[in-house]
């Protein structure tokens, strides 16, 4: 499973709170949640992402609340992948069982700025920067996990298994 | 709860209770099928848990002996949408047979699922974060999202990844007014929010009754925090009692064997603790109350499910008794059995007395939903559990996170202050 595009790079610990407010919690359809997503960030994050970005950050990502809004709203907003140094848990878990790649990797802010060309294999956890010539290796995606976000989501995939 | 004999090595609480729930001997970084014991949800993930129920086809909630539903984050609803969402919880609740079923004022989710429902050794999972909270009375707890609640109640079960152990030793006594909420902090100020990512903490109390079971609550719930997997405090005779005194139930208590092994160990001597605070807009951003000291407060919250307990409105009342507050002060007991006893105790007439706005179990304030949003450029303190950016209202307020001795001397002085200012 590939994915590419350009990359949005975000810092270290970007919680939930941040990725959707609160606010907006009362609702989970897809569409109106990606037009606030990172909104205390930057409220133009949804029109820069709409194209298909890939999202690269530092520690913890997704730390905080168990809302799984925060998922829904970044695949919605264009996200095509989010690569970090680590992640939290709970949104790992809530990311691939909506269906929106995650892969934990150890130093990626250190190569990759701004605006950089991606090209993340989830299934080898091989990711290239061709504009650079820099090739890194991630930690690769268990192969049910890439079946679960190649179906979609969790629910899905357990459909598709029935 | 039945207990199986699995046969393992020595075993740390967190290997021990999962392994009882995989019906098999686990280690570290195994990745497993476990069942779980007990489930919980709130009005605001509940909808959203139901939803997913139903978009594979069920038309009642499976499972609903193992549920706990209480509404607390849309309390009293405070729009068309909140009551919305309430009224469809509690339909398909009624429907479904939800017998542990918790209406607006009951109190907060995590609070209820101490004063009710929790044993140790038990597996539980919720659709909100702070389930960790459940870790005080020797649980595995795991919040999670709306698809993998509805998924551990489509089947009883759920997966984890087996974190490692990470032993902590509190020791001795806490100086007067250091709480639970300031030794969560100085975990935090030690190791800062990710370390613990992707372990499991066992903290084992050396004088059992100095560290009581609302500090212990104050700690499982900010576990999250740590970003701990889990955060388990060792079953011992302040476990016993609380069970026995406040729930008249006599639990079996479950024990990491002697010689368990764990990835480290961390001692805390808890007179080494000083009354500490998380500045925002971090949790880890840990100072001593007197590097902020003399700050100008806006606003203070005293309550939530980290620091909304009897012993926090006891603190609360102790240092308003007599006086009144300069600040905004609202305070929250974090559950109907919490509010009546501190009525009970006249803490609740002392802090209405001083001025504060008192009412029942919400999480408004903590999710800057209602009942006490921050303003632009307000300074806020508060003895919940997060200082994100925007977390409490407008994306430029500031939140500092405190315990309850801080924040009611504060609130009376309007201004940052340790207790020992008012003496």
């Amino acid at each position: 499973m590939i994915v590419s595009g350009r990359v949005i790079k975000l810092g270290d610990k970007i919680d939930t709170d941040l990725i959707i407010p609160a606010k907006h919690l009362k609702y989970t359809d897809p569409q109106y949640l990606a037009q606030h997503v990172l909104e205390p960030l930057d409220p133009e994050f949804h029109k820069k992402a709409s194209k298909g970005v890939v999202l690269i950050a530092g520690k913890l990502f997704g730390m905080g609340s168990s809302r799984e809004q925060a998922a829904i709203a970044l695949k919605a907003a264009g996200v095509k992948a989010v690569l970090a140094e680590s992640f939290a848990r709970i949104f790992f878990r809530n990311a691939v069982n909506n269906g929106l790649p995650v892969m934990s990797c150890s130093k990626i802010t250190e190569f990759v700025v701004d605006g950089d060309y991606i090209s993340v294999n989830l299934s080898t956890g091989e990711v290239s920067l061709p504009e650079k010539g820099i090739n890194l290796k991630c930690k690769e995606l268990p192969e049910v996990v890439i079946k679960i976000l190649s179906s979609g989501g969790l629910i899905e995939y357990l459909k598709g298994v029935k | 709860m039945k207990y199986e004999v699995i046969m393992a090595g020595e075993q740390t609480l967190t290997e021990k209770i999962l392994s009882r729930a995989a019906g098999k001997a686990v280690t570290p970084n195994d990745i497993v099928e476990i069942s779980v014991d007990l489930i919980g949800f709130h009005d605001l993930t509940g909808f959203h848990v139901i939803e997913v129920i139903e978009s594979v086809g069920y038309k009642y909630i499976p499972n609903p002996e193992k549920l706990v539903i209480a509404f607390d984050h849309l309390v009293p609803p405070p729009d068309v949408r909140s009551a919305e969402i309430q009224k469809l919880v509690r339909e398909l609740a009624r429907k479904s047979k939800v017998l542990n079923f918790h209406d607006v004022g009951d109190g907060i989710l995590h609070q209820l699922l101490l004063e009710k429902y929790v044993e140790p050794g038990q597996v539980v999972v919720g659709a909100d974060s702070h389930t960790s909270t459940a870790g005080a009375l020797g649980a595995f707890a795991q919040g999670m999202g709306a698809t993998d609640v509805a998924a551990a109640l489509l089947t009883g079960k759920t997966w984890v990844s087996v974190p490692q152990s990470f032993k902590v030793v509190l020791k001795g006594v806490p100086k007067k007014w250091v709480t639970g909420k300031d030794v969560a902090l100085e975990i935090l100020r030690e190791f800062k929010a990710d370390y613990f990512n992707g372990m499991s903490l066992e903290f084992y109390v050396e004088k059992s009754s100095e560290f009581p079971m609302d500090y212990r609550a104050t700690v499982s719930n900010m576990g999250i925090e740590f970003n701990a997997d889990s955060t388990l405090f060792v079953p011992d005779a302040e476990t016993y009692s609380y069970l026995k005194n406040e729930r008249g139930v006599e639990c079996k208590m479950i024990s990491p064997d002697k010689n368990a092994s764990y990835v480290d160990e961390h001692v805390i001597d808890l007179k080494d603790v000083d009354l500490l605070v998380a500045a925002p807009y971090s949790v880890d951003n840990v100072k001593g109350v007197r590097e902020v000291e003399g700050m100008e407060v806006d606003m203070v919250f005293i309550g939530s499910c980290t620091n909304g307990r009897l012993s926090d409105l006891e603190i609360a009342a102790k240092m308003m008794k007599g006086r009144k507050v300069r600040s905004r002060c609202v305070v929250i007991p974090a559950s109907r059995k919490v509010f009546n006893k501190a009525l009970e105790l006249g803490y609740i007439q002392t802090l209405v007395s001083a001025g504060c706005v008192v009412t029942f179990s919400t999480c408004g304030p903590c999710i800057g939903g209602h009942f006490g949003v921050a303003g632009p450029d307000e300074v806020i303190l508060s003895t919940s559990n997060r200082n994100f950016k925007g977390r409490m209202g407008s994306p430029n307020s500031k939140t500092f996170l405190v315990g309850p001795s801080v924040a009611a001397a504060s609130a009376v002085l309007g201004k940052v202050s340790e207790p020992g200012e008012l003496q």
